[in-house]
């Protein structure tokens, strides 16, 4: 699995034994003595706090669903009674839901500490359309979450989101009514939504095991985004254990500090109050809004003015980051030595939260209440209609525009020819090293 | 049997450069036989997620529409989904009748939208044909309905007027039975 040398030597008679016949140990211990660049700071403990993340929801997840009822006459009921009867269930309950949340602020910090330092590029392409695969089936397994509770949010959050496969021409209606097993949202589909949502966590599982193995083949990136070339790789590394595991541990505990103030202080603070009434197919709640972490793809949804060119705009998002290794021109991976491009990257940041700003507000809403707007084709320029659209076309110019143009006009910086030399002098810091021209060859 | 050798030269199977052999054939029987059955065990697996036998005998309603008075509106359920069931004024009539078919989205006259002799009992589907709201009755800038998700509005007649929906309200295949009664479905 590993694309460094096994370093382990079996010490006992039984790991000298068990070695030759199934290399566990081995395996493990390889896993663990995996060469680290030297230089990785706090953002790069996201992808150990997200494995953990995983572990908390199965866990939690595996307990909820001894007490759950997946059956429209009981499910709102079951989940009230995990909360007040079963023994701890409250505390289980919400370290599943608000842990939902805490996996996507990591995933979302991990995604952007990816594009900062150009850790999709070659040769991580892998290792970046696999993270994509797992967001995507998060986002998958967090909505058929969310229905389980059959509040009036699940309940309507389930129509309006299958209704989104309704809107492919042709095929829509009929690919609809199997997703539902019905005419309608209905026992048939809380059933097989329970069904997936205990499956989907198992396939990122896998998924993560196929990302870590090709982080393992292809290398961990660095802030100064220089490949370490095999010279170097005695003063440029550290095996991930001990070092990366302390470092990573550390930044869980502060990271599970910021969850436990979630669960035990303001459980709900990230949920809607309407999804503790029951589910009722005969009245809409009056403001639909999804779980935060989707508010942005939501906006973008709710810019298109056309159904189904929504729904593509909207799966656009999300697909576009699958192409991004080949939407960059750059040579250079890390924006530290981008001075143009890291502008345009904290715009896009700031542009992402405006966008899901505006995906919990109502579209005709005025953006600055008072202030004088003009009618613009469908709406006024000065409405969250507006402030999405423009939004959304940022969105996209970063990937499509912004990131081609870019890498190929601006003049990076001098970058450094080892990760030792901006922080050390003499020829430790430069022995071994090779000039970035000759990086590309490899 | 002598004759079987394709390639005299290569006995075993292997074909010059470029030649098919009969393993390939072999190959891609064995490989095509191997997807069918694939999608053969998928296709019931797949099936059984569409509706079942229970769900689909649930298909007809019926409703008294002389319940329904003037000017309001009545929804029940029909198959699962919220059905409305209007009695319009004159004036709401006479309003969707007037409507220029160049000022609609989705160009429908309101009498292909009623059965004759009950013009004033407008039948359609609750769920808005964006993304399945149910619409407040009597609101939005048209006087029929008003999509309070992503802001679509419709008339009286349930045609959309303004916003992201597609397409008109839904009029379900109904009949009208006895006198006032309807049959949905």
């Amino acid at each position: 699995m590993s694309g460094h040398e096994s370093t382990y030597v079996p010490k006992t008679g039984i790991e000298k034994w068990l070695d030759t016949r199934l290399p566990i140990v081995r395996f493990g211990a390889d896993y663990l003595a995996l060469p680290t660049p030297k230089n990785l700071n706090y953002w790069y403990t996201f992808g150990a706090i997200l494995s953990i993340c995983l572990v908390v929801q199965i866990a939690t997840g595996i307990f909820l669903a001894m007490h759950y009822q997946p059956n429209t006459a009981m499910a709102f009921a079951s989940v009230e009674r995990i909360m007040r009867d079963v023994n701890g269930g409250w505390l289980i309950r919400y370290v599943h839901s608000n842990g939902a949340s805490m996996f996507f602020v990591a995933v979302y910090i991990h995604m952007l500490r990816g594009l900062y330092y150009g850790s999709y590029k070659a040769p991580r392409e892998m290792i970046w359309i696999l993270g994509c695969i797992i967001f995507f089936l998060m986002i998958a397994t967090a909505f058929l979450g969310y229905v389980l509770p059959w509040g009036q949010m699940s309940y309507w959050g389930a129509e309006v989101i299958t209704n989104l496969v309704g809107a492919i021409p042709l095929i829509g209606e009929p690919v609809l009514i199997w997703l539902r097993g019905g005419p309608a949202i209905d026992n048939a589909t809380l059933n097989r939504f329970f069904s997936l949502h205990y499956l989907l966590p198992f396939v990122i599982f896998g998924v993560v095991v196929l990302h870590l193995w090709a982080l393992h083949t292809a290398g961990q990136n660095n802030p100064v985004g220089i490949l370490i070339p095999r010279e170097r790789e005695k003063k440029d590394t550290v095996p991930f254990h001990p070092y990366y595991t302390v470092k990573d541990g550390f930044a869980l505990l502060i990271f599970l500090m910021m969850f436990a103030v979630f669960v035990f202080f303001m459980p709900n603070a990230l949920g809607h109050a309407d999804n503790y009434i029951p589910a009722n197919p005969l009245v809409t709640p009056a403001h639909i809004v999804p779980e935060w972490y989707m508010l942005p793809f939501y906006a973008i949804l709710r810019a298109v003015p056309d159904k189904f060119g929504g729904v593509v705009a909207m799966f656009g998002a999300i697909g576009i980051l699958f192409v991004l290794p080949w939407l960059d021109t750059s040579k250079v991976r890390s924006m530290r030595y981008r001075p143009t491009m890291k502008i345009f990257y904290l715009i896009f940041v700031l542009n992402g939260l405006i966008l899901g700003w505006c995906g919990a507000q109502l579209p005709d809403a005025a953006v600055v209440p008072g202030m004088p707007s003009f009618f613009l084709i469908d709406g006024q320029l000065n409405s969250y209609l507006w402030l999405t659209r423009l939004s959304t076309l940022y969105y996209f110019a970063f990937f499509v525009v912004i990131m081609p143009f870019v890498g190929l006009k601006e003049t990076p910086l001098r970058i450094p020819l080892s990760i030792s030399e901006p922080v050390l002098s003499g020829p430790d810091a430069m022995s071994g090293a090779v000039p970035a021209q000759a990086e590309k060859k490899g | 049997m002598a004759e079987s050798v394709v390639n005299a030269e290569h006995p075993e199977g292997g074909a010059p450069e470029g030649e098919a052999t009969r393993r390939d054939f072999i190959h891609i029987a064995a490989g095509a036989a191997a997807v069918g059955a694939g999608v053969m065990v998928a296709w019931p697996l797949i099936n059984s997620m569409n509706p079942a036998a229970d769900t689909l005998a649930l298909s007809t309603t019926e409703f008294d529409t002389a319940k329904v008075q003037e000017g309001m509106q009545v929804v029940i359920t029909w198959q699962g989904k919220p059905v409305f069931i209007r009695n319009r004024t004159a004036a709401e009539l006479q309003k969707v009748l007037a409507d220029p078919m160049s000022s609609l989205k989705d160009p429908q006259s309101d009498q292909d939208r009623t059965k004759p002799g009950h013009e004033p009992i407008l039948v359609v589907l609750g769920n808005c044909t964006h993304l399945g709201c149910i619409p407040t009755f009597g609101a939005g800038d048209y006087g029929g309905w008003f999509c309070p998700c992503h802001g679509s509005h419709y008339d009286a007649s349930g045609r959309i007027r303004k916003g992201p929906a597609p397409t008109n309200l839904v009029v379900p295949e109904y009949a009208f039975t006895a006198g006032s009664t309807i049959k949905i479905g």
